[in-house]
């Protein structure tokens, strides 16, 4: 009775997955064409538009969070196993951290648009970059930071020992060592932002042309998905599904990879 | 051949590129996104970004100074110009229709929306197809015992302020207990983002009701009503009855900011409106203050021409010629 | 999206207790040394990293500082106009600049209650059949399957839910609610597909991975000691799994549970796109309402006077104070159960 119980709650969380993923694909896969790829959205109404310029601002956001988010997020998650363990700072920051980690994206685009856009006076790429940056902060941190203390210290010792720079020592003995755990964050940081829409809202804006200027307002991916899902007109919804599709399969990918290094890492006690 | 490759190579060399960006309105997007798409293509490296958010965006966001020029429905009122960090002007670009749009099952293409009954079914007091005062002015139409979804925008909205404006104008009640404003406080309802977001439910849901520019309704093959204009006409909205509405207007106020809803005129369409583009008279970027300025001729002379292709009504010959006048002082 | 990052209780109960601080010995200065300094060994390096390793971690409190200071500014003007009258106010009228902030308040709290009603016993069965009955060769493929839920954009379940999951709701689900729980008033027409139980199923199916997978995480902590104990009584699997597993793991269940509420608490993109954007508070779980995190990606660019800005940003503030707690809340239950705190024998 219990176990049947079991069983059906697991298929009855499984139908709408299996669900999504026939829709997405069979959506998807149907109205993805070599356009979507190539052009930039047709004007409203007429047909034969793509995402190309989506994709690219996708890309270009990403980057520039990837750039800002991962190198804080490593050095802190440094600071946080190996200078500051035990004291009040780490506590502070380990907490801030998780406070980061729980804010609703949304507010971090009021945020962000208040501390940037508005100040420099026009959205940007730069802005969405930096909203998306900060959310891959902590998610990094926290990670490097487990993973740096499942190092055994007799390989610090080692290095110390030999008269190596304690930074050095840092940098190319103890975080290369967990360097297959801290890609995993960091590849996590990277899926939980690509499919991010509510920061971009008021910060990249959205564009309908091709863009890779910072200081101008460019598309991204969820952005037009988002635009396309609540407009009136089929071909658009066609294009919504596709760029659903794309993002999916990109995020997988991602995770998919997160996966296989973790398997094959060293550190295997990752789930 | 080669002299095409040659302009080519030309074109991207001087694509140092002008990036414009503009925001607002979601009433003439689709317009304006031919245009810009056009104008894009003939004048290479000047891309001119219009995102439609909403009219109250495109009045807050330009205000702001966070996009070159903001385009809205609703003339900004006084105290919004005296507020605004950026000094603006309006510049009228094409006439549209707002259409209460519908989607009853069986009760065909063209049922009529008496004024008090439309404010009624917005106000609630109206809340079946069903209901004997819809059913007086549409006799032989076989109306469905159903619920009236009534769909409104969620957003600050352009279309909203032509609507409640001309809702205001024809039923006190709702001037009384609601108003007119780019959002208002809807007595009832459910809320759609932009027009394509009202026309989007509309589709979607059997027994809604809902207003949106003509061509949403066109494009997306929605039933819309006729309306029972101020001189006692029953009309569906079309180019002329705008422009008849416009005409109608005795003198046009030198800022353009004008409410031509519930028009004496006897074909006049009843919720007819022009729309506006913000444009900064004291552009912080002189050369992008000359690419709208170059845009806004270049409409007025080429684009204007386009507009009915997409059933909006291009500006009367004599506003056409004012406007014209009133770009050329812009630096 | 909602991908937890991954967390290493074994690994850090591994870890010995008030590990050694790295610290570089002071050595005489020896031949090798001073050879070693030469190369870039030099304490100035050193605490140039050092230094720059804590500007990195003060930027994550410096951070969180402004994005606080930045809302608290952005909405003075309601705080000082409206107080603490703002969260118990109904009005949502732009034209007169009327703003409280109960519709929104509602919509959030009863959207994620509904969440949680259909997400937290569906979420438990799955963790315990993975944990305690599933084949091991279906357990990697289920958690696989489960990890890829989380992997999924919110802006795409919106999609979903706006083309497949709306119509079948009011095609199939709905009205049958309607006529079987209609009496409790919670479920009566008008239908309009989307609405607040949408809204609520959309978040249900989103924060399920969470919920499951950390509820999984707490159930494997549960030491087999436990189990055996309780099988050795005699107890039925069943028994064992009531009595040894989720007794001595509800503490970290619950935690999850506030987890999975933080997600839905401060969810946007998919709620907004199926949740009807109305200001109102009706006991019809099938009317529109909007929540708060919704109407700030609604109204947000639009709000085109100040004081309607900023009631927006208070908004945002309050969601922002309301998600730390929530999450404080739950991160401490998790950590008393995952680091130390001994189970409880009951």
């Amino acid at each position: 009775m219990a176990s049947a119980l079991a069983v059906l709650a697991t298929v009855l969380v499984i139908a709408p997955l299996v669900a999504i993923f026939i829709d997405l694909v069979y959506k998807g896969a149907s109205s993805l064409d070599l356009n979507f790829f190539t052009k930039i959205p047709a004007p409203v109404g007429e047909t034969g538009g793509g995402m190309a310029n989506s994709i690219v601002g996708s890309g270009v956001l990403l980057g520039l969070a990837s750039l800002l988010g991962i190198p804080v997020g490593i050095a802190a998650g440094i600071y946080l196993a190996e200078y500051g363990r035990g004291t009040k700072l780490s506590t502070v920051v380990r907490f801030t951290a998780d406070v980061l980690n729980g804010v609703p994206s949304i507010v971090m685009g009021i945020a962000v648009y208040a501390l940037i856009v508005a100040p420099m006076k026009g959205f940007s790429a730069f802005a969405g970059g930096v909203a998306l940056g900060i959310m891959m902060v902590p998610t990094v941190a926290r990670t490097t930071e487990e993973m740096l203390l499942m190092v055994p210290h007799s390989i610090r010792e080692a290095a110390l020992g030999l008269g190596v720079p304690t930074w050095r020592a840092m940098l190319s003995i103890t975080l290369k060592t967990a360097m297959p755990g801290v890609i995993t964050g960091c590849m996590l940081a990277f899926a939980r932002v690509a499919g991010e829409t509510a920061p971009l809202l008021f910060t990249a804006f959205g564009n309908q042309f091709w863009s890779t200027n910072l200081n101008q307002p460019i598309s991204a991916l969820p952005l037009q998905i988002y635009v396309y899902a609540l407009s009136p007109y089929d071909e658009w919804h066609r294009l919504a599904w596709a760029g659903s599709l794309v993002l999916i399969a990109l995020i997988v990918i991602a995770v998919s990879l997160v996966r296989y290094v973790t398997s094959r890492g060293v550190l295997k006690g990752a789930s | 051949m080669i002299l095409a490759a040659a302009l080519m190579v030309c074109a991207a060399g001087s694509a140092g590129a002008q990036k414009l960006n503009a925001a607002g309105a979601t009433f003439p997007y689709p317009i304006y996104s031919k245009w810009f798409s056009e104008y894009a293509t003939q004048h290479p490296g000047v891309q001119i970004n219009y995102q439609s958010i909403g009219s109250g965006g495109g009045i807050r966001q330009v205000t702001e100074g966070t996009v070159d020029f903001g385009a809205s429905d609703m003339p900004m009122t006084d105290t919004m110009l005296s507020q605004s960090k950026v000094k603006l002007i309006h510049i009228p670009t094409v006439l549209g229709a707002v259409v209460p749009v519908y989607n009853v099952p069986g009760a065909g293409t063209d049922l009529k929306f008496a004024p008090d009954v439309l404010a009624d079914i917005y106000l609630g007091k109206i809340s079946n197809w069903s209901d004997a005062r819809i059913a007086k002015d549409n006799p032989g139409v076989k109306l469905p015992n159903q619920e009236i979804y009534v769909v409104h925008r969620s957003d600050g909205s352009g279309t909203t302020f032509i609507f409640t404006d001309y809702l205001s104008k024809v039923s006190p009640d709702w001037k009384t207990s609601v108003g007119a404003n780019s959002a208002v406080a809807w007595p009832k309802g459910i809320g759609g983002k932009g027009n394509e977001g009202v026309a989007g439910l509309v589709r979607q849901m059997p027994g809604a009701i809902g207003y949106v520019e003509l061509i949403y309704a066109l494009q997306n093959k929605i039933s819309y009503g006729y309306m029972r204009n101020a001189a006692g006409t029953w009309l569906k909205a079309s180019i002329e009855g705008v422009t008849d509405a416009a005409g109608s207007l005795k003198s046009m106020p030198a800022d353009y900011r004008v409410s031509i809803t519930n028009a004496p005129g006897k074909d006049s369409y009843p919720i007819s409106s022009f729309t506006y583009l913000l444009i900064p008279t004291h552009p912080t970027d002189a050369t992008k203050g000359k690419v709208i300025k170059d845009f806004l001729t270049w409409m007025l002379d080429h684009g204007e021409g386009e507009v009915s292709a997409l059933d909006y009504a291009p500006l009367p010959a004599s506003v056409a010629a004012k406007v014209k006048s009133t770009v050329s002082t812009l630096p | 999206m909602r991908i937890q990052e991954p967390r290493t209780p074994r690994a850090a109960a591994a870890e010995p207790a008030g590990g050694l601080t790295p610290v570089a010995v002071p050595a005489p200065a020896s031949q090798i040394r001073k050879f070693l300094q030469s190369r870039g060994s030099s304490s100035l390096a050193d605490s140039t990293f050092r230094w720059l390793m804590v500007l990195c971690a003060l930027s994550i409190f410096g951070i969180v500082a402004l994005i606080a200071t930045e809302l608290v500014s952005s909405s003075k003007l309601t705080l000082t106009k409206f107080g603490m009258k703002f969260f118990f106010g109904s009005a949502w009228d732009p034209v007169n600049a009327d703003f409280g902030a109960l519709p929104f308040i509602y919509g959030t709290v009863v959207s994620s209650l509904v969440a949680l009603v259909i997400a937290v016993p569906l979420a438990v069965g799955v963790a315990v059949f993975l944990t305690e009955m599933c084949p091991k060769a279906l357990r990697g493929i289920l958690s696989f399957l489960t990890e890829l839920l989380a992997a999924i954009p919110s802006v795409v379940y919106g999609l979903w839910a706006i083309f497949v999951l709306v119509p079948l709701l009011r095609l199939y689900v709905n009205p049958l609610l309607i006529k079987t729980l209609g009496w409790t008033g919670l479920f009566v027409a008008p239908d309009f597909g989307i609405g607040m139980f949408a809204a609520g199923v959309i978040l249900a199916i989103m924060i399920l991975p969470i919920i499951s997978s950390l509820t999984r995480e707490v159930m494997t902590a549960v030491p087999h000691t436990q189990r055996e104990a309780v099988l050795a009584l005699g107890a039925t699997r069943w028994e064992m799994i009531r009595m040894g597993v989720l007794r001595n793991a509800r503490i970290g269940i619950v935690g999850s549970i506030i987890l999975g509420l933080g997600r839905a608490l401060g969810e946007t993109m998919a709620v907004a796109m199926v949740i009807g954007s109305s200001p109102t508070i009706s006991k019809s779980l099938l009317a529109p309402a909007a929540t708060m995190a919704s109407v700030i990606a609604n109204e947000f660019a639009e709000a085109a006077d100040d004081t309607y800005r900023s009631a927006l940003i208070e908004i945002g503030l309050a969601l922002f104070l309301v998600t730390i707690v929530v999450n404080m809340l739950a991160r401490l239950l998790m950590w008393a159960v995952t680091r130390g705190a001994p189970a409880r024998v009951t």
